[in-house]
């Protein structure tokens, strides 16, 4: 080698030395559990981080398939941001395990149960059984259904990221500071189109909408299904139909993928309309990002409430 | 060195004497030193204070409960465990009032204890089966489950079964899920990773029974289970999900029976797995095992030395649409698999297969069919072949009632027509298993 391809050598060398750490300060891999969390870690992350949802949001997320597919996403993740309470617990154990990734294991730094410091509703009192259906012993896992828990789900992301990730801290901080105050305003906005409406009574199909009609004043007065999980029975569609009627419900709300047939047979009963509502990012194909969610949601409630001249303050 | 001494104690020195002159300038006079401290004492009360508030509303944040701001947190109700000092010892220079009781069972003390699960298979049989008859009644199998997490490098997973014969541990081992390049490692006893049914437990299948080629060449209920090691890795590619796994056990069932200490059974397993849309995915797989039998045992001493070697593909076709995912799915599969057996009198090569195919019909609702035939592993020259019809109910997601009618054409000679009836309930926290 004479000098003049060694000094190129020496160059490249220290070039790569050089690239070395921008290489390593590559888009993290965040991988959530649901589109909802997808849409929070976008809104913190931004463009230095790439984030997979495994759920689809028109699916149930209590039952998602633990298919081959996500173990080979789950292998490549640096944070793996969870719903928590429960909710995955029949499918996501086993595709933690079979990732062989050490980051994303239970309790390590790439773990993040969104749950911790949300405002957590329904927790059961007392001894809980399988009598009450598939109850979840640590509450209700569809908190991020309000927009407070949404700022508290962001606010855990932006201290993971901020952890994994210190040299871009500043920009994450940045960028939560900007959706909570984008969420401030539209929730400002949001409970001032729900005011009016406040004390409402409906009925959902399972218990997806507890944190949203707590946040925005609906009484939720009945379910479709009798106990969580548990299909409606003849029955109990016939008392849901009566206490309706005597409470004069007009709306039920439906999650995207339950079969309409009972819910329709209590709109017929009622004369309530049937409302299929998404309580998930994705749940229909308007609804791209956390902020549509709501605004969709609201959207059509108001919408249907107007049609059935539910009276006002 | 000794110059950093000097330096340092003059440092020293010099922040002290720094601090007491200040200290002295400022509190000439006594009175206002006192009262310095005074609100110095205060301040430190309100911090305390404002600390503990912030710390109450934390820890009833977590508990769920949010209080309302300004609110006083609730007392708390319950009572530490206590126990009466001794008669007598009163007075004698130890404690008085009530001892502490630790380790006493709270709530807390449950944390660690692992998730425990029953699963209970009663099942029924009427009907003409004159080769393999079942009892009319029996508690075909109780598995009680023990999962947990043991450190952060491991979890384990314990599996009893108790049936007609008794208890045995159907799977008990360690797995080490961060296993150096990319390993997934399991120890201890395990069904081995010999195609799709003998990876599964009884309430896995989707039948009352498991498929003729599964009894006469792969070891039945039991299977390939033994106790051993598995490492499993993925292979990585851009296409499709591919992994292969290597496991060693010491043979102590139909199949493989260890009879020195050197006579390991080995199994071998590749798996690829492809979603073809986001509702519909194929999975593949190739296996082989080879390890010792027990066809030239005589008197417990192995004279024959003799091996057998299986081989098996397996397909399996799902089909289940995201939103009406508890309303509907399809699940197709076959296994083929041969069995070479080495033994007195030559060596017999066997071959069994089924087919089968369970569509959910509705949220409750499942029907199947399956299609079998096998020959036997020690007499190639006869073959079984039978048909079965299922329909399965599930009340929740943790019992389920399960009726299959069943046809059986044992070697040809005689032929069993059965109606079989199942019972399977759970309780406690089955973790999920592998998909």
């Amino acid at each position: 080698m004479n000098f003049k391809n060694f000094r190129r050598a020496v160059v490249a060398v220290v070039l790569l030395l050089a690239a070395t750490p921008a290489l390593a300060q590559g888009r993290l891999n965040v991988v959530t559990t649901t589109e909802d969390l997808a849409s929070i870690a976008r809104e913190v992350g931004g463009d230095r981080i790439d984030v997979e949802s495994i759920a689809r949001g028109y699916q149930d997320p209590h039952f998602v398939e633990a298919k081959p597919s996500f173990i080979l996403r789950l292998q490549r993740a640096d944070l793996l941001v969870v719903v928590g309470r429960d909710l995955e617990i029949g499918w996501l154990p086993p595709l933690i395990q079979q990732s062989r990734n050490s980051k994303i294991q239970v309790g390590a730094n790439g773990y993040l149960d969104a749950s911790l410091r949300a405002r957590i509703l329904d927790i059961p009192q007392g001894q809980v059984t399988r009598a009450m259906g598939d109850v979840h012993p640590l509450g209700n896992p569809h908190y991020w259904l309000d927009p407070e828990n949404g700022k508290v789900i962001a606010r855990a992301i932006f201290d993971k990221l901020a952890q994994l990730r210190p040299a871009d801290r500043a920009l994450f901080e940045q960028r939560l500071n900007d959706f909570n105050g984008r969420v401030d305003a539209a929730q400002k906005r949001w409970l001032a189109t729900m005011a009016p409406y406040k004390g409402v009574k409906v009925a959902t199909y399972h218990r997806s909408f507890t944190n949203f009609a707590d946040r925005f004043g609906l009484d939720v007065m009945g379910y479709v299904e009798p106990r969580p999980g548990i299909p409606p029975s003849p029955q109990h569609t016939l008392d849901l139909i009566n206490e309706m009627k005597q409470q004069n419900v007009k709306l039920v709300l439906v999650e995207p993928y339950f079969d309409l047939r009972t819910p329709n047979s209590v709109g017929r009963g009622t004369g309530a309309e049937v409302l299929v509502m998404p309580p998930s990012v994705g749940g229909v194909k308007e609804v791209t990002d956390y902020f549509k969610l709501f605004d969709y949601n609201i959207n059509l409630l108001i919408t249907a409430l107007r049609k059935a001249g539910v009276a006002t303050d | 060195m000794r110059g950093q001494y000097l330096l340092c104690s003059c440092v020293f020195l010099v922040i002290l004497g720094g601090g007491l002159s200040s200290a002295l300038a400022q509190t000439n006079d006594a009175q206002g030193l006192r009262q310095e401290i005074d609100q110095l004492r205060k301040e430190l009360a309100d911090i305390q204070k404002r600390y503990d508030d912030r710390i109450t509303a934390l820890e009833a944040r977590l508990g769920g409960q949010v209080p309302t701001p300004g609110a006083p947190a609730p007392p708390d109700q319950t009572p530490a465990p206590a126990a009466e000092v001794p008669a007598g010892a009163a007075g004698a220079g130890g404690p008085t009032g009530s001892l502490p009781i630790y380790g006493a069972a709270t709530a807390a003390s449950k944390i660690f204890n692992p998730d425990i699960a029953v699963i209970g298979d009663f099942l029924g049989a009427a009907g003409h089966n004159e080769v393999n008859p079942s009892p009319t009644f029996q508690m075909h199998e109780t598995e009680a489950t023990f999962q947990a997490i043991v450190d952060p490098y491991a979890r384990a997973d314990f599996f009893f079964a108790y049936g007609q014969e008794g208890v045995e541990l159907e799977e008990g081992f360690i797995t080490f899920p961060t296993v150096p390049g990319g390993l997934l490692a399991k120890v201890g006893k395990t069904r081995a990773a010999f195609g799709k049914v003998n990876t599964l437990h009884n309430h896995q299948l989707p039948w009352t029974d498991r498929p003729l080629v599964t009894d006469n060449l792969v070891g039945g209920d039991e299977g390939i289970s033994d106790a051993g090691f598995s490492v499993a890795r993925l292979i990585p590619n851009p296409w499709i999900f591919l992994e292969a796994t290597g496991e060693a056990y010491f043979g102590t069932n139909e199949v493989f029976t260890a009879n020195k200490r050197g006579d390991l059974t080995y199994v071998g397993h590749l798996r690829g797995y492809h979603d073809i849309t986001e509702s519909a995915n194929i999975d593949l797989g190739g296996s082989y095992a080879r390890g010792h039998n027990d066809a030239g045992l005589v008197n417990g001493v192995d004279f024959g030395r003799f091996v057998t070697n299986l081989w098996g593909v397996d397909a399996t076709v799902r089909w289940r649409p995201l939103q009406r995912a508890i309303y509907r799915s399809f699940l197709g599969r076959s296994e083929v698999i041969w069995s070479r057996r080495e033994q007195v009198g030559g060596t017999q090569q066997s071959m069994g297969y089924y087919a089968s195919g369970d569509y959910q019909f509705a949220r409750r609702w499942f029907t199947g069919v399956r299609f079998d035939r096998s020959d036997l592993a020690d007499d190639a020259a006869v073959h079984d072949s039978g048909q079965s019809l299922t329909l399965t109910y599930w009340p929740s997601e943790f019992s389920q009632i399960r009726g299959q009618f069943r046809r059986i054409r044992y070697a040809e000679e005689s032929t069993a027509y059965e109606l079989l009836f199942q019972f399977m309930f759970s309780i406690g926290a089955h973790g999920a298993h592998p998909f």
